[in-house]
């Protein structure tokens, strides 16, 4: 017989576990995997969903919860959920219903939405955004001294705004302590109203000039007095040269769950099933990247587009960062993808004629009914259309944000230093990006794993050699929150059952006019190929999974591929579901403007990389 | 699995509707329980705290910021007018005094020694609820507002445009497959809650506007059409704060698509009658829809109680709407549920039923014009009742 969930958590014995439940409550869908040890292996053995109920008439995200673990159990032949709702335990290694440990990251309610302040927006306040985003928060308004806001403006937006937590920085250690004050001066008025709970007394953090926390905290004061609830922390830009994140965002994940979460509906029963805090669903995923790039010491970049947002992760040279691009996704956001990119950018990308009037209608039904997926090869083609785009945008926003620490470089005078505002470099380069990872229902859904590889390559156009990765299920946040309990059982599943490994991009940097000599390559090993492109050209040679190749490419004086323009390169490599995609295309990628050669060479690429039949 | 969750829009020719109707901020409750109110009446009031003014008064008097306090001439909890004079410097030897005009009305909130700046809070702004809909208060909320309760018909639109706003329902059009267009809007429509059928032209919503409609409610609109009417593309849908002069609730989709035949039956046979409408909506974490609410009177005919699905489920006999292209818009009943995930023409695999469809397939474009077709669960809704 089981046992329903202990109330106390009692220290987890890794060695007795077998059966690991795992959920992730999105603002939609609540997905659920099972683990499971087979052999000696950790396995994802079973996945099943439910429609998230944190509204109402639900209002408790338990029972989405409940919903989606009772259909692992039917798919798995084991009863996991008990006739109360609530999850069964194994009591013993023979106990034939139960798991042994409950985990779950959230993103549910909209996530973690919060407003960042800091004195100067290119600074402490981009510092501070780094924070939260780190942290998996959804960044609504960045407050900053020298916003080109009146102060009363920052006052009524903060209002309007109804985050749910504050993050205030501002001022190096031992400097400037007046404009921090003011900073927070400005907020505690604003009084702004939390979205849970009419009690609820609104987190605020600050991790600023630790010699201005004083006076902070005689602004917001203490517990239950002004309706604040202040935490300090270290300081997050101690020197202007250096960044010390980490207080802050651990901070954060502690208020998320102490405070939004117990708020949220339902969230006080989920905590207490969970054998593990739960995570907000974006930093989950960031943790599991971190771990991969470190282990491997690759540069790595993560995609997941979800209905209402684009997250965008990089660890380049060991330094992670994530950017969330609020309104760039394939439900919710589809009709702002369109507005922002252009319809005719869109269109671009598909290789038939389609009515633009009919589309914008298909765009809008898509935004009001969010939950529809495409039925037809032609709703396909431009659903995966519309994908390139938000890719591309998103992904343009994360290099404009992942930045060596702007208002740095060498010491100078604090005139340079303002005079250079926006100048940071972007740490996240193209060329030499190793590991490329697609997540989220367009990618991970797609029909036809080309279909993924081929949407991966045209909206983040990587050069040189870069391997495209696929997270099978969309099971990342659940790995991250796993490897918080059991590091090895995470990776093991990572790498058999979560990592499907596309291929490789083989992309020359550089410009040329259609038809001139790109580059030339040899594949040998285990599949022998040869040819040579021409600008504009494409081709494909299917490298398996387990296939072991050594790949040369000669490059035209111009095109680059690594080593250098003109210069070759060699690169023993393992293939994928895909195989290995050369591109001529150049970068930056161009289309011809003429819509009937638009539409044919698209067509070609498509073909070319096993789209199209 | 028989039966599958999916949400759906409410259209209900009977149901107890309640509003809850509350201030943001504490107030006055001016009604008790059992109160009977019209929707028009006020039921609770407040004044909200007027806007802060930050006044640097250290940098606009060019004096340290610890120096602020020994300077003001007026302290917390002054009323001041704008213009009034706030601080003087000492000058020097009693020569070259700077005097500070307030640049604002307010009262003195704060004056801080560390920034010297003074927060000046503005005239309260006085803040109303009104009851929205006819019915009886059920329950006060002591300082905040009260919950109004009525029997009444309530439909769920799709999407909405605008906000709340009450007035006297007309049907413009013959049928709900009829599009509603600037001919269709008169001069005694002023301040009225029109009913259209299929698609609104931007003509139409001008058109309505300029005769002081107070809503439009109507089966679609185009994308292009929206545009115009907004003046930009609606880029995500969180709607409701618009002020175009006029509230649009849409019950069905984009597009030229026709008004469900029962909710415009039901409007219909209301026609006259006050409706309050809301436009307000958002689709994402807590959805909201935009809805039209008319309070039923004694004498009003009581519909016909048919046997009700399970709210929420899925089974066959249920009544659905086809969400996605290439059926969009389309009513049919479920006469399938195939557990096993099928194949989909865009190559994905998805769980799937069976529909019989109320018009023919045709109509959208299905050349065999089938009546029964296979879709994915995700591209359908359920019509409640």
């Amino acid at each position: 017989m089981s046992a329903h969930v202990p109330a106390a958590k009692p220290a987890i014995d890794l060695s007795r576990l077998r059966y690991i439940l795992a959920t992730d409550c999105g603002s939609t869908t609540t997905k659920a995997i099972l683990i499971e040890k087979v052999g000696d292996s950790w396995r994802q053995t079973q996945r099943a969903e439910a429609p998230t109920t944190v509204e109402e008439p639900f209002a408790d995200v338990t029972i989405g919860v409940s919903n989606a673990l009772t259909e692992i159990g039917e798919l798995a032949g084991r009863r996991f959920i008990a006739d109360d709702g609530t999850i069964l335990r194994r009591r013993n290694a023979d106990d034939p219903e139960g798991c042994d440990i409950y985990i779950s990251t959230s993103s549910a309610g909209g996530g973690l939405q919060m407003v960042v302040a800091g004195v100067v927006a290119q600074m402490t306040a981009a510092s501070a955004k780094r924070a939260a985003l780190g942290a998996g928060a959804i960044v609504m308004d960045t407050i900053a001294s020298n916003d080109k806001r009146k102060p009363f403006e920052r006052i009524q937006r903060i209002r309007e705004l109804r985050p749910d937590m504050v993050l205030i920085s501002g001022g190096t250690d031992g400097g400037n302590v007046q404009q921090v004050v003011q900073i927070a001066e400005q907020i505690a008025p604003a009084k702004p109203r939390p979205r849970f709970g009419g009690e609820y007394e609104l987190p605020v953090i600050f991790a600023g000039n630790k010699e201005a926390a004083p006076q902070v905290e005689a602004i917001f004061g203490g517990k239950g007095e002004k309706g604040f609830d202040l935490s300090v922390v270290e300081n997050l830009r101690p020197t202007l040269e250096e960044e010390n994140l980490g207080p802050a965002r651990d901070r954060i994940h502690d208020v998320f769950l102490e405070h939004v979460m117990a708020h949220a509906p339902g969230y006080d029963r989920l905590i207490a099933w969970s054998d593990a805090a739960i995570m907000p669903t974006p930093g989950a995923v960031g943790d599991i990247l971190q771990r991969i790039a470190e282990r491997d010491r690759l540069n790595a970049v993560c995609v997941d587009i979800g209905g209402a947002t684009t997250d965008v992760f990089s660890v380049f040279g060991g330094t992670f960062n994530r950017t969330v691009s609020a309104n760039l996704g394939m439900s919710y956001s589809i009709s702002n993808v369109c507005a922002e990119a252009g319809m005719q950018n869109v269109l671009r990308w598909v290789h038939v004629a389609m009515d633009e009037r009919e589309l914008r209608n298909r765009v809008k039904n898509k935004m009001i009914r969010p939950t529809t997926i495409p039925q037809t090869a032609e709703a396909l083609v431009f659903e995966q259309a519309v994908a390139r785009e938000a890719l591309r945008l998103a992904y343009a926003q994360h290099k404009e944000f992942a930045t060596t620490l702007k208002g740095v470089q060498q010491q100078r005078t604090v005139g340079d230093l303002f005079a250079q505002s926006g100048s940071g470099q972007s740490i996240v380069d193209d060329m030499r990006l190793d590991l490329l990872v697609a997540s989220g229902g367009v990618l991970s859904h797609a029909p036809k794993m080309e279909e993924t590889a081929a949407m991966l390559v045209d909206s983040f156009e990587p050069q040189g050699f870069t391997q495209l990765a696929k997270d099978s299920i969309f099971m990342m946040p659940h790995l991250g929150v796993l490897a918080s309990v059991h590091p090895e059982a995470a990776m093991e599943v990572f790498e058999r059952d979560c990592l499907v490994r596309l291929g490789w991009s083989i992309a020359a940097k550089g410009e040329g006019k259609f038809g001139k000599r790109c580059f030339a390559y040899r594949v040998s090993g285990a599949v022998t190929a040869s040819g040579e492109l021409t600008c504009g050209d494409v081709a494909l040679v299917r490298v398996g999974p387990e296939q072991e190749v050594e790949v040369v490419v000669e490059p035209a004086s111009g095109f680059d591929l690594g080593n250098g323009p003109g210069k070759s390169v060699t690169r023993r490599l393992k293939g994928g579901t895909v195989g290995l995609l050369f591109d001529a295309r150049g970068r930056p990628l161009a289309l011809p403007e003429n819509e009937a050669d638009r539409r044919a060479l698209v067509a070609r690429w498509a073909k070319a990389w096993g789209v199209l039949a | 699995m028989a039966k599958a969750y999916t949400p759906g829009l409410k259209v209900s020719a009977q149901t107890t509707f309640r509003a809850r109707r509350q201030l943001p901020v504490s107030g006055e409750v001016l009604v008790a329980v059992g109160a009977r109110v019209q929707a028009r009446d006020v039921i609770a009031r407040t004044f909200i705290e007027g806007d802060v003014t930050p006044v640097p008064l250290a940098s606009l008097l060019s004096v340290p910021a610890s120096d602020v306090p020994s300077l003001l001439l007026v302290k917390k909890g002054d009323q001041v007018a704008t213009g009034d004079v706030i601080a003087r410097t000492k000058g020097i030897f009693g020569f070259g005094k700077k005097e500070l005009a307030s640049p604002a009305a307010g009262v003195v909130e704060s004056v801080s020694a560390t920034t010297g700046q003074m927060m000046l809070r503005g005239a309260p702004i006085p803040v109303e609820v009104k009851a929205y809909v006819d019915g009886t208060i059920v329950e006060v909320i002591p300082n905040e507002g009260a919950v109004v309760e009525a029997e009444a018909v309530f439909v769920q639109g799709i999407l909405g445009i605008g906000g709340e706003t009450v007035g006297p329902l007309r049907i413009a059009v013959s049928t709900p497959s009829a599009r509603l267009e600037a001919k269709d809007i008169r001069a005694d429509m002023k301040g009225a809650v029109v009913v259209g059928g299929a698609r609104i032209t931007a003509e139409a919503v001008r058109a309505a506007r300029e005769a002081g409609v107070a809503a439009i409610v109507s089966g679609g609109i185009d994308d292009a059409d929206l545009r115009d009417v907004l003046g930009y593309d609606l880029g995500v849908a969180i709607t409701g704060t618009e002020k175009i002069g006029i509230t649009i609730v849409m019950t069905e989709g984009f597009g030229d698509i026709a008004m469900a035949v029962r909710t415009f039956a039901i409007l219909k046979s209301y026609e006259g009658r006050e409706a309050s409408v809301n436009g307000a909506t958002q689709i994402r974490a807590g959805v909201m829809r935009p809805e039209i609410v008319i309070a039923r009177r004694a004498g009003d005919a009581v519909p016909a109680q048919g046997a009700r699905p399970e709210e929420g489920a899925l089974e066959i006999g249920t009544q659905v709407r086809l969400i996605r292209d290439p059926y969009f818009g389309i009513l049919g009943t479920v006469v399938a549920l195939p557990t096993e995930p099928a194949v989909l023409g865009s190559g994905s695999k998805a769980r799937v039923l069976e529909v019989e469809l109320e018009v023919d397939g045709a109509r959208a474009g299905d050349s065999n014009a089938v009546r029964r077709v296979t879709v994915p669960r995700a591209n359908i809704e359920l019509i409640e009742t």
